[in-house]
């Protein structure tokens, strides 16, 4: 494999929520891979400095929303002098096409990457309705 | 153009430390029109100093920490890694696909020479923390002035 790492600056979440985060951190729109297979959707988020308990998925009707928190404390016997890159909070909404099976929703954390499984819902049986011949 | 002075104000115009990093940076991507070689800028990079170390933090998530290789040659840091695509299934369909992936090679220039023996890796979160001890003999000595 060849193709070399493109350079992708952060990019600001640009929420035009009206009700504001208390916290007062930059927000920034983690990079999403979302797949569709037979059985689930599989949404890959980058979020380095997260970690599994900083970490908040909400379903809400067809809303998933994922919010994390990351530590923003700085080292404190040296000084920055050079930035490329931002430090913040990650947030990101999706509507989710479909149903969902909200109570088999499976999320993992690792390296700074989250993994959510969202299987599909068990869809409904179709139902056939024979017509009788009328006498 | 934003810099911290060393009272640890944030100030504006030009900084060396920016103009050192900056012309790397605009080498790197000179000399990768002509060498797949060079760098691409990827990843960022932030950098803290103090006297004695700096400290360089970059974001790589998703990459198994033995898969990034670090070398120092003088005042020169590279960093070297990769990270695979996720392995595309029969029967799936992208709704999005943002993510990064592929090779990088970032190299940046210290301030000062750095004591490769000491250079301390560590890599959290999908963050990676390189503290770079400054060379013992590059460091300055203080001169006590004495009273005759």
């Amino acid at each position: 494999m060849t193709e070399k790492a493109k350079n992708l600056p952060k990019k600001e979440s640009e929420s035009t929520d009206v009700v504001e985060k208390t916290r007062s951190a930059r927000i920034y729109k983690p990079n999403v891979d979302i797949v569709e297979r037979d059985g689930d959707i599989v949404l890959t988020a980058d979020m380095p400095g997260v970690d599994e308990k900083s970490v908040d998925i909400n379903l809400e009707k067809n809303i998933l929303s994922i919010y994390g928190k990351v530590d923003l404390s700085t080292p404190d016997d040296v000084r920055l002098v050079y930035s490329e890159y931002g430090i913040g909070d990650y947030q990101r909404s999706f509507t989710l096409s479909g149903e969902i099976d909200k109570d088999k929703i499976k999320a993992t954390l690792k390296n700074g990457v989250l993994k959510l499984i969202l299987p599909k819902a068990e869809p409904l049986k179709a139902k056939k309705i024979t017509v009788e011949a009328g006498e | 153009m934003f810099w911290m002075d060393r009272f640890g104000t944030l100030r504006t115009g030009l900084n060396p430390w920016i103009d050192t990093f900056y012309m790397q940076d605009r080498m790197d991507n000179l000399l990768s029109r002509f060498s797949t070689a060079a760098s691409q800028g990827f990843p960022s990079v932030n950098v803290w100093t103090n006297e004695e170390k700096a400290l360089v933090t970059t974001e790589l998530p998703g990459i198994e920490p033995d898969a990034i290789e670090i070398s120092i040659v003088g005042k020169t840091l590279t960093i070297r890694g990769s990270r695979d695509p996720e392995k595309v299934e029969d029967n799936v369909s992208y709704h999005r696909r943002e993510r990064w992936y592929g090779k990088f090679t970032k190299t940046l220039e210290m301030p000062f020479p750095v004591n490769s023996a000491k250079v301390d890796a560590k890599f959290n979160r999908g963050i990676l923390s390189i503290m770079l001890p400054r060379l013992e003999a590059d460091k300055p000595k203080k001169i006590s002035v004495k009273v005759e």
